[in-house]
């Protein structure tokens, strides 16, 4: 899973300079101008915690939110202070202007706008792509990862993939095929983990010693 | 069998016919259209986005929450922005017009 971008165009050039989709050091962005764009909690979280420090404008497409309702009004409690600005809009473009500071270009209702920050923190949630692991040599088919169905064992020995990112012939993306892929890979798994070790089948309605490590 | 017209990523218009046993979004998946809907069709993520014509945005069934609340994840939002996963594809609808949205 990755983070999903605010739009496809040029974005590349800004990432980790002007643009985070995620927030490891939030000193960075001290007495600095941040856009942050979203609906969500990370957004709304982020759009509360970061107003303490610095110049914060959320912008979302909507005024609706679908972060807690708790998060939303502390927002909207900021917002009436004058703590934080709130743009409903979407953002278009974004390109880059001097003292390494960014122009973003956004639209509401076919007007459009521009706004001038240091920094741009998208957050709209996760997408379903491989990122860095499609870079890993894996044998992968349509952008997903070939198994084998006795071990669900990747064309690399040793790295296994289960669940809705793996394709073997037949595969039905189920929850309940995720729990079968994955009581045949920890077999597998176990090999390597365990080496000297025996591997002894047992069940959880029968095996005293499973139970006792269950606490039931 | 009623029929709607498809305006697929490169602007190319088709007609398919459909059968409203479906969604908007399993008729385009299983009629080969690049729609990656990930989720499967519950309304957990935003990419089965597409448009829909003007004349036909009143006949559909309104958005809930969720819907709308997915759409925050689609990119080019616009007012005839739909998740075609939660569109039901009545008899009613025989003729409607929908554009596939940008990836």
């Amino acid at each position: 899973m990755i983070k999903l971008k605010v739009f496809r165009k040029n974005i590349e050039n800004f990432e980790n300079k002007n643009v985070f989709y995620a927030i490891r050091d939030k000193s960075i962005f001290k007495n600095k101008k941040i856009l942050i764009a979203g609906g969500g909690d990370s957004a709304l979280d982020w759009t509360n915690e970061l107003s303490k420090d610095s110049n914060v404008t959320l912008i979302h497409r909507r005024k609706e939110f679908r972060a807690a309702p708790d998060s939303v009004s502390k927002m909207q409690e900021l917002e009436t202070k004058g703590k934080i600005k709130f743009i409903k809009g979407q953002i278009k473009k974004i390109s880059k202007i001097q003292d390494s500071r960014i122009m973003l270009e956004y639209e509401n209702d076919d007007e459009k706008s521009n706004i001038e920050v240091d920094y741009l923190l998208p957050f709209f949630g996760l997408k379903m792509e491989l990122g860095p692991i499609a870079e890993w040599g894996l044998n992968l088919h349509e952008n997903l990862i070939k198994v084998d169905t006795e071990k669900f064992q990747t064309s690399t020995p040793s790295i296994f993939a289960i669940g809705d990112i793996n394709w073997y012939p037949g595969k039905l993306k189920l929850i309940l095929s995720g729990f079968h892929e994955s009581a045949l890979m920890a077999q597998e798994v176990f090999k390597y983990c365990f080496p000297d070790k025996k591997n002894i089948f047992r069940y959880t309605t029968s095996s005293k010693e499973l139970q006792k490590k269950l606490g039931v | 069998m009623p029929k709607l017209i498809i305006t697929d990523r490169s602007g190319k218009k088709s007609e398919i016919e459909y059968d409203s046993n479906f969604t908007l979004m399993e008729t385009l998946r299983d009629n080969g259209y690049d729609i990656e809907a990930s989720c499967g069709g519950c309304c957990a993520c935003a990419t089965c986005h597409v448009y829909i014509d003007e004349k036909w945005t009143n006949r559909l069934k309104d958005m809930d929450d969720e819907e709308e609340s997915m759409l925050d994840q689609a990119f080019d939002v616009k007012n005839n922005s739909r998740l075609s996963c939660q569109i039901e594809l009545s008899e009613e609808l025989d003729g409607i017009e929908i554009e596939i949205a940008p990836e």
